[in-house]
């Protein structure tokens, strides 16, 4: 099993690779969109890369709440509710979500994603093979 | 001018890899007057004719129905130009598919030396973009004979691609109206 600063380093390669960032930009609290500027379409080079990396299968829909996130159920006035965040939480429990609780728009969901985030999605991947 | 960036398919095996050529001729209009006095095959178009055989390979899954575009270069590597006279040999390999696009990395060779190797994203493109397919199927339907893709295409078990029921249907459709327009009543 991989330690933390391997699947660290793993993840920023393949961000550098995917993004054509440099190493250094790579930091643990990078938010995936603003500061490193992933584009939707990134997300497919990245995932690919993290599936080749680490030997797994991602299912688009743990990274990406896309159904929680446009069903009425979970979203009032373009916020989700606390029944979504719950939901969300359950999908992503390996996901910091106390700053997106303050303010759970669901616009800003896609900003969400950081560096850190996404380790510890493969660590958790890793950890439940 | 036509945007074709490949002459013909040697081999297309469904969902998996592509092979299509190219013949660069000082005849293509691009070539003269890219660099005046050494006339050569602009990368651009390598990687435009590695779109269209990895666009297609990636658009024959759902029978050529889904818009797909080439949305990232990730990787773009040449290691010699081509000149008029050469023969590209452009393959095409699709490593991962999703519902909103796929991955293919492609190689290239010069009359058999190794020339480039590219890595293309591309997206599929929802409803949301409109509802019309990018080519009139019975347009696209013209582009792929002419590719010689039915000619070569197969699935992985080794059955024929076969031209689609909706592209055949719109060949027909296209038919009855020109006779209708030229043939007197």
């Amino acid at each position: 099993m991989p330690t933390t600063e391997e699947v660290f380093e793993k993840v920023k390669e393949a961000l550098v690779d995917a993004l054509g960032v440099e190493d250094d930009e790579v930091t643990p609290d990078a938010t995936m969109v603003g500061d490193l500027g992933a584009e939707s379409i990134d997300f497919l080079d990245i995932v690919f890369k993290l599936e080749k990396a680490f030997g797994i299968n991602i299912p688009r829909e743990e990274l990406f709440p896309d159904d929680i996130l446009t069903n009425s159920q979970y979203v009032d006035n373009g916020k989700v509710n606390a029944e979504g965040i719950a939901e969300l939480k359950k999908r992503l429990p390996w996901a910091d979500l106390s700053k997106f609780e303050q303010n759970p728009r669901v616009q800003d969901f896609g900003n969400l994603l950081t560096v850190k985030d996404l380790c510890s999605y493969v660590e958790n991947k890793l950890n439940t093979q | 001018m036509r945007w074709f960036w490949i002459d013909r398919f040697e081999k297309f095996i469904a969902t998996q890899e592509a092979v299509a050529v190219k013949n660069v001729t000082l005849s293509d209009e691009p070539l003269d007057g890219y660099l005046p006095g050494l006339p050569h095959y602009p990368h651009t178009l390598i990687i435009e004719g590695m779109a269209q055989t990895g666009g297609i390979l990636l658009s024959q899954i759902d029978e050529f129905r889904s818009k797909v575009v080439l949305a990232k270069v990730g990787k773009a590597e040449f290691q010699r130009p081509a000149y008029p006279g050469d023969q590209l040999r452009l393959t095409a390999t699709l490593v991962n598919r999703q519902p909103d696009g796929g991955i293919v990395e492609g190689r290239v060779e010069v009359n058999g030396e190794h020339q480039a190797d590219l890595n293309l994203t591309f997206a599929i493109l929802d409803d949301s973009f409109g509802k019309e397919s990018f080519f009139l199927p019975a347009d696209f339907c013209r582009v792929l004979r002419s590719l010689r893709l039915f000619d070569v295409g197969i699935y992985p078990d080794g059955s024929p691609i076969a031209i689609p029921d909706h592209m055949l249907e719109a060949e027909r459709e296209a038919i009855q109206a020109l006779e209708r327009a030229v043939l007197p009543s």
